[in-house]
């Protein structure tokens, strides 16, 4: 396979703030890649380089073998971009959107016409395509957002955190979607701050964070860095402040790694069945009520904590 | 260019489902010319346009020339538009005016006659007698009427100047026979004063006034002919400034860097606001004129000549309205310069208020109003000019888009208001 996206020493500065620190990484033909980062991390400022939106401080890029600096007209015909925030006119339909942004990309005709009804088909938008953006749910505004991305069949697509601010099961039909794109061949680069997304999609996982791309991988290669650890993950009540009991937990012989997410603490550990033990004896003594501990597998969110310190969501 | 194209239609179509921009485009003017025409009495008494101007003359002379002015007021030609009564005293006269019985005074000294022509034959080199003025008292609350009024009393004046180069008797001669006619006057008429009095004779003029043309249709002076223009174009404004505030929307909603990432270049991009901009300009007008002409009857006159108006009108609002835009950061900033600007640009345009009553600086900063050109333009072709007399107009609207389009293009390029 060769490989659609190379990134060379990408550099972003935003005046005197370097928001993106000399990426490189490559993406191959037919592969859904996520660049996995917490907020800030400078994954739109990535996206926004490679879809030659703003040009690079210094770096370059090529997609489809063109320059991302020097060749932007071939690079854009060949890109198809889904932004983060909504790009979408709220005042015309979601047909109306999907004809505009299409003779944008050059279609018309009858295959501008078959092209915006399958897109349509695709983002389960066909029954309300003629009401106006404005009156949609915020997950089919979503899905009208993707669709303009869609319409000339990239052969690259860039989805910058498309779920964000959704409700799961318009979560879950836009993950399906980017499956199905994906086995009917469209490269994907998708980036998110969830970790699930980027396990349940990706081939392969670049991890930024404060504009250094901090690991690369498949999610295999990316967990064995962490070396042979075990995740605890326990639920407390809503009421319980789980930060005290992060410090507490810290402080147990063989536990690498504590972190509290609204009222799941995470324990890194090398053994889950010697921390046990302790971990329930000091929520005990604190009077705070442990409702279920999972064991899991190392995971993406462990490699993030390993290689950070810190939790991709605090 | 087919982009730049859709783009254009695009807006065209997003403006005429913003509710708002709706009010503001087509019902405010609207509305406003039917209220100004209420106030006016463009809608009650007798047919359309105007009529029976009540205006009081005072006669202090007796001279040939104060005798041909009352003549003339009373001539058969003005009987229609003019209702001329004789006043007692000066002090009268100006009552009645703040009183609002008239819509002028006109007051002729004594001495007026003799001041130019002289009574004694060769009593000519060096002892002219200083030359004594008629005074026009105006109603400001019927700018209008007092501006048809103050038009026949500059067109009389005018040709006796005229005169008393050459023969004086002739002059008198000619004005007792009412060779000076109100279609005269009307040429020197408020707005078209300078613009077209300056360049062309008097007699040249295809404008009329209450006259038949040659294939015998009436032509009026309808008051709407000069508000609805006045609105429409003021409320053009409002469009442009929209149209601007646009560009910078579709920066925050991030519809402007979508398009940016489509194979579509910059040039493109603003070439179709801009073009959108333009045709919405365009479709206001012709609304409003259309609208104006089915509902008031008002004859906006030549078909050509108003289509021709209304493009380079929009053409010069357009530059304006990129003006803005490119000197502003946000959309705030543009609607509520834009907002400015419209009334400015109203007032000093003339949509409110007559220029021939302003002062001389004011009616020269007009000239950086469309407002004021377009206005002239409308004026012209309502009392029955054509495409060819809107030469100075035309020339006017399409050099100041052209100026502004150039500002604009140079101000954006700097402020690199699409790429990052
Ligand atoms: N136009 C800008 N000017 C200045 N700083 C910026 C600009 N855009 C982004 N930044 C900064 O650059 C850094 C990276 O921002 P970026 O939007 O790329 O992050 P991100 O990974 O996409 O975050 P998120 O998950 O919140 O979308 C942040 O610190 C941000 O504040
Ligand atoms: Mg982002």
């Amino acid at each position: 396979m060769s490989n659609i996206l190379e990134v060379q020493h990408l550099v972003k500065n935003y005046g005197d703030f370097q928001a993106v620190k000399g990426i490189s990484f490559s993406i191959e033909e037919g592969e859904i890649f996520s660049l996995l980062g917490p907020n800030g991390a400078g994954k739109t400022t990535t996206i926004s380089m490679l879809s030659t939106l703003y040009a690079p401080t210094s770096g370059d890029a090529t997609i489809a073998g063109h320059s991302v600096s020097k060749e932007p007209m071939e690079v854009r015909n060949a890109i198809g971009v889904v932004p983060q925030d909504l790009a979408l006119y709220e005042d015309l339909s979601a047909r109306e959107n999907l004809i505009f942004w299409g003779q944008m990309y050059g279609l018309s005709g009858s295959s501008l016409k078959n092209r915006v009804e399958e897109v349509l088909a695709q983002i389960g938008l066909v029954d309300k395509a003629k009401d106006r953006v404005k009156t949609y749910s915020g997950g089919m505004k979503r899905r009208v957002n993707i669709g303009v991305g869609l319409l000339h069949k990239p052969k690259l697509l860039f989805m910058d955190e498309p779920t964000v601010g959704i409700d799961p099961q318009s979560r879950r039909a836009i993950l399906d979607t980017v499956k199905d794109l994906n086995k009917q061949g469209m490269t994907v680069l998708y980036t998110t701050h969830y970790m699930e997304e980027a396990e349940e999609l990706s081939n392969r996982v670049g991890i930024i964070d404060h504009g250094e791309l901090i690991a690369i991988g498949t999610q295999k290669e990316l967990t064995r860095q962490v070396g042979e650890t075990e995740t605890l993950v326990l639920h407390i009540g809503e009421n319980e402040d789980p930060e005290a009991l992060v410090t507490a937990f810290k402080g147990i012989k063989g536990v690498l790694e504590a972190n509290a997410i609204n009222h799941e603490i995470s324990i890194i550990t090398h053994s889950a069945a010697d921390v046990m033990a302790p971990v329930v004896t000091k929520a005990n003594e604190r009077g705070i009520k442990i409702h279920s501990i999972d064991i899991r597998e190392p995971n993406l969110e462990a490699v993030f904590l390993h290689l950070t310190g810190r939790a991709l969501r605090d | 260019m087919l982009k730049t194209f859709l783009i254009g239609i695009k807006d065209l179509r997003l403006i005429f489902r913003d509710r708002a921009a709706l009010i503001f485009m087509l019902l405010a003017p609207f509305l406003l010319t039917l209220g100004m025409g209420l106030v006016t009495g463009r809608f009650s008494g007798n047919s359309s346009g105007i009529s029976d101007i009540p205006v009081v003359i005072v006669n202090q002379d007796d001279g040939e020339l104060a005798t041909a002015l009352v003549d003339l007021f009373n001539s058969e030609d003005l009987a229609e538009l003019v209702e001329p009564s004789p006043g007692t005293s000066p002090e009268a006269a100006r009552q009645q005016v703040d009183e609002d019985e008239v819509a002028a005074a006109i007051i002729i000294p004594a001495g007026f006659t003799r001041s130019i022509i002289p009574q004694q034959e060769g009593f000519t080199n060096g002892n002219q007698p200083e030359v004594v003025k008629i005074e026009m008292y105006a109603n400001p609350s019927r700018p209008t009427s007092a501006g048809i009024i103050k038009s026949i009393l500059d067109e009389y004046m005018s040709r006796i100047e005229e005169g008393s180069v050459s023969a004086q008797t002739a002059i008198v001669q000619m004005l007792v026979s009412g060779r000076i006619s109100p279609q005269d006057a009307q040429t020197a008429g408020e707005e078209m004063a300078q613009s077209l009095g300056d360049t062309q004779g008097g007699e040249s003029l295809a404008i009329t006034l209450n006259t038949s043309t040659a294939d015998g249709e009436e032509v009026e002076f309808d008051i709407l002919a000069y508000l609805a223009p006045g609105m429409a174009l003021m409320f053009l404004m409002y469009t442009v400034s929209y149209g601007g505030r646009s560009i910078l929307a579709e920066k925050v909603q991030g519809t402007l860097p979508r398009l940016l990432v489509s194979p579509t270049n910059a040039t493109q991009i603003l070439g179709g606001k801009v073009f959108g901009i333009f045709l919405t300009g365009v479709a206001q007008m012709l609304i409003l004129i259309g609208g104006t002409s089915l509902l008031f009857q008002l004859k906006w006159g030549d078909t050509l000549g108003v289509v021709m108006l209304v493009l380079v009108a929009v053409f010069g609002a357009t530059g304006w309205g990129m003006l803005i835009t490119a000197l502003a950061r946000t959309t705030a900033q543009v609607g509520s310069v834009g907002s400015a600007i419209m009334l400015i640009f109203g007032i000093l345009g003339g949509s409110f208020i007559q220029l021939d009553q302003m002062p001389a600086y004011i009616q020269t900063l007009s000239r950086i109003t469309p407002n004021s050109w377009a206005l002239d333009g409308f004026t012209t072709l309502a009392l029955g000019g054509t495409l060819a007399d809107l030469s100075t107009p035309v020339t006017a609207l399409l050099t100041m888009g052209s100026l502004l389009f150039v500002a604009s293009v140079l101000l954006f390029g700097k402020k690199n208001l699409v790429q990052k």
